[in-house]
């Protein structure tokens, strides 16, 4: 059955506490969960108090100051602090989203930080994300065509296949909306996810490509698609704005297209 | 480390071999399809329903059969139960599917609810066939 509570070992319990420093004038509260396999200790969340008129506006640069200047043990990912590398993925306040392009300022009172839900954890903040890489592998995302190159240029698209990718191509794979679906946390192992289905559109859509119909062979399958049942979890918290069920629902169209 | 289970690693199998698994079935798209088309038909067929049960309420035993008895009534109420059952049993399927993970229990529970849905369909339809065919004129 599906688990509708933690087990024994990893349910979260309270942790240290790090106050502001002296004369802080804009406090503010991140309760961070921390886990460490290297510590047989169950994961806790620990309570760091921050000046805000000494630290950066993003909830990254609140992660970057403490560890820094609080607890140089604190473990999180993150690279290009601008949105498009996909490294600092998390929960923050409850919702799945980039450190680096969530404001403080946007959520009220204490700022709650976990993990991606329901992956496996490497530690503190960061997840294990190798299944779900696998599964972008399994949809092979990259041009497949028989028709060779033209020899003195590129593959041409008219405007209207071009547009086709709009909405498609801006996915950064930081798996935030793969993450918060529920059937996904069911059946990960069996089900794509929404991140890798909206790749997986990518390449039906794309005019170049010449192997559409074996992509679809491919993802016609109870589990690989239509675990999908359009809850909608993923285009509400994709932070780039893009639109995952609208592409599984494409795919799931053109299923139908080639049967009736 | 005392628990020696943490020692010993049962899968090597790749993630990618994993995640390939058996392959795609090469279905899901009927039962999608059958799925959506049935709540389509089930929409008009209600209201239907509903509205004639309304129109019924406290008439005796002999008009509501004569009502059933009436061909369209007779061909609409055996459709409304047909595709009533098959989509409840459709559905049920999709939350099994999602929810029990043992393959065992899943097919036993997967047969139980294909058993249940066509026995209360054959029911229901033998009923409305009943009323239908025994009404007096």
């Amino acid at each position: 059955m599906a688990e509708f509570s933690l087990p024994a070992n990893s349910k979260v319990g309270k942790g240290k506490s790090y106050k502001a420093p002296a004369g802080a004038t804009r406090k503010r509260a991140f309760s961070i969960y921390r886990w460490s396999p290297d510590e047989t200790a169950n994961p806790r969340m620990d309570n760091y108090e921050l000046d805000l008129d000494a630290c950066g506006p993003m909830v990254l640069d609140a992660l970057i100051k403490i560890k820094n200047e609080v607890d140089p043990s604190l473990t999180f990912r993150r690279s290009c602090r601008e949105g498009i590398c996909g490294s600092c993925a998390m929960n923050i306040d409850g919702t799945n989203t980039l450190a680096c392009l969530k404001p403080i300022e946007e959520v009220k009172g204490e700022v709650r930080i976990n993990p991606l839900p329901h992956m496996p954890v490497v530690k503190d903040l960061v997840p294990d994300l190798s299944q779900a890489y696998a599964q972008l592998r399994s949809v092979e995302p990259w041009l497949q065509s028989e028709t060779a190159a033209p020899p003195d240029g590129e593959r041409l698209q008219s405007k209207e296949e071009r547009s086709k990718l709009d909405g498609l191509w801006e996915c950064i794979l930081c798996f935030c909306c793969t993450t918060s679906c529920p059937s996904y946390w069911w059946n990960g192992d069996r089900y794509l996810g929404p991140a890798v289905l909206l790749q997986a559109y990518r390449w039906i859509a794309d005019s170049r490509d010449e192997a559409t119909g074996a992509r679809l062979d491919a993802l016609q399958d109870p589990f690989k698609l239509y675990r999908c049942h359009t809850i909608m979890n993923c285009t509400q918290t994709c932070p780039k704005g893009l639109n995952p069920a609208k592409a599984i629902g494409e795919i799931k169209k053109l299923m139908l297209e080639r049967e009736i | 480390m005392s628990d020696s289970s943490k020692l010993s690693i049962t899968v090597r199998r790749s993630q990618l071999g994993q995640v390939r698994g058996l392959g795609a079935a090469r279905g899901g798209v009927r039962h999608w399809w059958v799925q959506r088309l049935t709540a389509m038909a089930l929409l008009p067929l209600t209201i239907w329903f509903v509205i004639s049960v309304l129109g019924l309420l406290g008439a005796p035993q002999s008009a509501v059969a004569g009502f059933v008895a009436a061909p369209v009534n007779t061909v609409l109420l055996v459709a409304l139960v047909a595709i009533s059952l098959h989509h409840a049993e459709a559905g049920v399927q999709t939350v099994i599917e999602d929810y029990v993970h043992r393959e065992g229990s899943r097919i036993a529970s997967l047969l139980a609810v294909k058993a249940l849905t066509l026995f209360l369909a054959l029911v229901g339809i033998i009923a409305v066939l009943k009323l239908a065919f025994t009404a007096v004129h």
